[in-house]
């Protein structure tokens, strides 16, 4: 009898320790769910959403401030995602944030560019390389397409060009998308023999 | 890690499929005839880009390095025959998008020549396994069989990994296509000089030429070549004819039983596979400092005249080879490059051929129907039977095609070889191999994204972090000016005066030391020295006037 308390009191203290140990070594910082949502949100950082940068965001929707549907640069996959996450239903994209929009980088005319570093510290990701007086330009790999620069630009000499899809990142469409029968490069497994697409 | 016994087994589903190989194999294989024009893309390769070493204008002999390799998964490209670079600009590639690339256009002249040859190796034996593999990186040498990876690279193990059996892969089990089963019949010297090389490049100590039994004449061929040789490590076995035995992973389950795993490579259980036109291109390599300009192109189907074996150079167009075969017959309906079950459909037949063009089928309606409307699938899991990579085709069809991606991944879509048995026997006539494409590219273009999404996570972070930081630097700063302002001075004196001569001082010693007059007063006329001097006294004069009205307003 003496035995068994003092055996369980044993282990029972022994796993005590132990997860007050685990609870200081492996203490979570930050909300794990403000990590998740953000690592959904395309971190575009144009704050369309309302709120400075993408964090922010996921902050105020683990917060239950914000709804899942104020992210344009996300479009449905991304509220689609969001609804998966946090078990809710999805809805469509709140127009007054904004319209999803084919992904775009910021181009400068190098011509009419006068150096007034106005969109170096409009840039939320320091895509934007130069210094007063002096032509900048745009890292077009490090560019979100977050538009904010396009505002700041006394002359606007900053569009936003779409990204044309070139071979390497060229994507099968799927067979649901098209007719059955469209033309050369549609669905080609055939009667005859297999995936010549 | 020892070396695995050959005894041929099975691997599971697979297809008889009609071969139609003989309408292209009775006849030797042909020069092509020279195009007036070359186009040579920068890529032909699975990795980076080449970059282009020429601009238009500039004259090029034949096996000249036109492009060097960018990165270390990459390879050069060299001139095919000799004449002018015209342009270097997108133009249509082979490729499923139908979309362009940067290409280097070449007008021949029409005299071949070639660059001056390097001095020819008697012995490779005396060239290091490292030097081996440089030689064949310069030559250009990619993966003929058609995935196109540089070659080079799979003549390294690695640190710490042994080859126990380099497999020369001569199944060629795509029916309509001829080129390695005529290589095989034409050149088995080649081959078989190429297997030397690799074996002593790999230090390895056996190879395997595995043939389908559907080609006795490539294997009376390798036999003879192999009894002249006398050479005792290589083994040519029959494989019994079955779609896909040529697949890396079926053949290496087919040879010794062994499953290749899941994201891994053959080099992970000792094994390096080649297709027979690399090892031959290896052996041209090294012996005869030839690089990769030129390779065996089937040209088939009902569609042209006369279909048969040619070699031609690379960046040849299709229309030239197709026209090399009598043109075009009536009833053509598609042209494709590669095979029936995983070649892709041209939109035009002014591409180039690249390095993995191994056939051009040029099919009437008649032997390549179009594809029926897709049914639903009714579940009766014929395509599971078939698939030779164990896997269950409706349900990653099921989950590609309600875009379900990661149960896609959970399901191995990445296992699948895009064979083209389960869409062949499918009777809803659902194209399968298109759904599974599709999932695998847009899988691809989700990883992209995230990785980009997270480098401008990163950024913003840090971006985030320096304006903290500089705010945090500059009150400090403040902070300590005000401090010091406060403490009296040493000297006794009022520390705003005594800050004040301190600028004052340090702005002087900085004009001291830029003491540089400026040039445009030297020389002046008295003209231009008079209104100098008024412009500098209504200058005082406004200064004066601030001044004064500053005090008067206070």
């Amino acid at each position: 009898m003496l035995a068994a308390v003092l055996t369980l009191g044993t282990l029972a203290g022994l796993f005590g320790l132990l997860l007050g140990y685990s609870a200081i070594r492996f203490r979570v910082e930050s909300d794990p769910v403000v990590d998740q949502i953000d690592a959904l949100l395309p971190q575009t950082q144009c704050g369309q959403c309302g709120y400075p940068g993408c964090r922010p965001y996921a902050e105020a929707i683990a917060a239950g401030e914000a709804d899942i549907n104020q992210c344009p640069p996300g479009g449905e996959a991304g509220i689609q995602a969001l609804a998966d996450l946090l078990g809710r239903d999805p809805k469509p994209l709140n127009a007054e944030h904004g319209l999803h929009k084919d992904k775009a980088v910021a181009v400068i005319d190098e011509n009419l560019c006068i150096g007034c570093t106005l969109c170096i510290q409009a840039c939320p990701v320091d895509a934007i390389l130069g210094a007063a007086k002096q032509m900048h330009t745009v890292i077009a790999e490090e560019c979100t397409g977050c538009e904010l620069c396009v505002e700041p630009c006394p002359v606007d000499c900053i569009t936003m060009v779409t990204i044309k899809t070139d071979i390497h990142d060229w994507k099968w469409p799927s067979p649901d998308d098209r007719p059955p029968d469209s033309d050369l490069l549609a669905g080609r497994g055939t009667a005859g023999l297999g995936a010549a697409g | 890690m020892s070396a695995p016994d050959i005894q041929l087994r099975d691997f599971h589903g697979g297809l008889h499929l009609p071969a139609n190989k003989d309408i292209s194999t009775s006849q030797p294989v042909r020069r092509a005839p020279l195009p007036s024009r070359l186009v040579i893309p920068l890529q032909q390769h699975i990795g980076e880009p080449a970059a282009p070493l020429v601009k238009p204008g500039d004259r090029v002999l034949k096996g000249q390095r036109i492009a060097r390799a960018e990165g270390f998964v990459s390879v050069p490209s060299h001139a095919s025959s000799s004449g002018t670079v015209v342009e270097i600009d997108e133009y249509p590639v082979p490729h499923p998008s139908g979309l362009g690339m940067t290409c280097i256009m070449i007008e021949l002249d029409g005299e071949d020549k070639w660059i001056e040859p390097e001095a020819e190796i008697a012995d490779f034996t005396s060239l290091d396994p490292s030097e081996l593999r440089n030689r064949v990186r310069e030559a250009g040498i990619v993966g003929l069989g058609g995935a196109g990876f540089p070659s080079y690279i799979k003549m390294n193990p690695g640190p710490g990994r042994r080859i126990d059996l380099l497999i020369v892969n001569g199944a060629e089990c795509e029916p309509y296509i001829s080129c390695d089963d005529m290589l095989m019949r034409e050149r088995p010297d080649e081959i078989l000089g190429g297997i030397a090389i690799l074996l002593h490049a790999l230090q390895a100590e056996r190879c395997v030429i595995a043939v389908e039994d559907n080609k006795p004449t490539a294997i009376v061929s390798l036999q003879a070549e192999l009894a002249r040789r006398g050479e005792d490590r290589i083994q040519l076995i029959e494989l019994p004819t079955r779609y896909p035995t040529g697949g890396e992973r079926q053949l290496i389950r087919l040879l010794t039983g062994r499953e290749v795993p899941a994201r891994g490579l053959p080099a992970d259980i000792g094994m390096i596979c080649h297709n027979p036109a690399t090892v031959a291109a290896i052996y041209r390599a090294i012996y005869r400092r030839e690089p990769l300009i030129s390779r065996i192109v089937t040209v088939t189907g009902e569609g042209v005249a006369a279909p048969c074996n040619l070699e031609a150079l690379i960046g040849t167009p299709v229309s030239e080879l197709i026209e090399a075969c009598g043109g075009y017959t009536s009833a053509v309906d598609r042209l494709i490059m590669g095979g029936p079950m995983m070649g892709f459909s041209l939109t035009t037949d002014a591409v180039p051929v690249i390095k993995t063009t191994n056939c051009l089928l040029a099919t009437t309606p008649r032997e390549l129907s179009h594809p029926k409307a897709p049914m639903p699938c009714i579940r009766c899991g014929e395509c599971a039977e078939v698939c030779p990579a164990d896997l269950l085709p409706q349900q990653l069809y099921w989950y590609a095609h309600t875009r379900d991606f990661d149960k896609t991944q959970d399901y191995n879509l990445f296992d699948c070889i895009e064979c083209g048995c389960c869409a062949y026997v499918c009777p809803s006539h659902i194209p399968l191999v298109q759904y599974y494409r599709f999932a695998k590219t847009e899988i691809w273009a989700q990883e992209r994204e995230r990785q980009r999404s997270e480098l401008a996570r990163q950024r913003h972070q840090v971006r985030l972090e320096r304006i903290e930081r500089d705010k945090r630097e500059r009150t400090e700063r403040l902070r300590e000016k005000k401090r010091a302002l406060k403490e009296p001075a040493a000297s006794g004196e009022d520390p705003k005066t005594a800050a004040i001569q301190a600028a004052l001082e340090r702005a002087k010693a900085r004009k001291a030391a830029a003491a540089v007059a400026p040039r445009n007063i030297s020389d002046l006329t008295p003209e231009q020295q008079r209104m100098i001097a008024e412009v500098d006294e209504r200058r005082r004069a406004a200064a004066r006037d601030r001044a004064g009205s500053k005090t008067g307003a206070k």
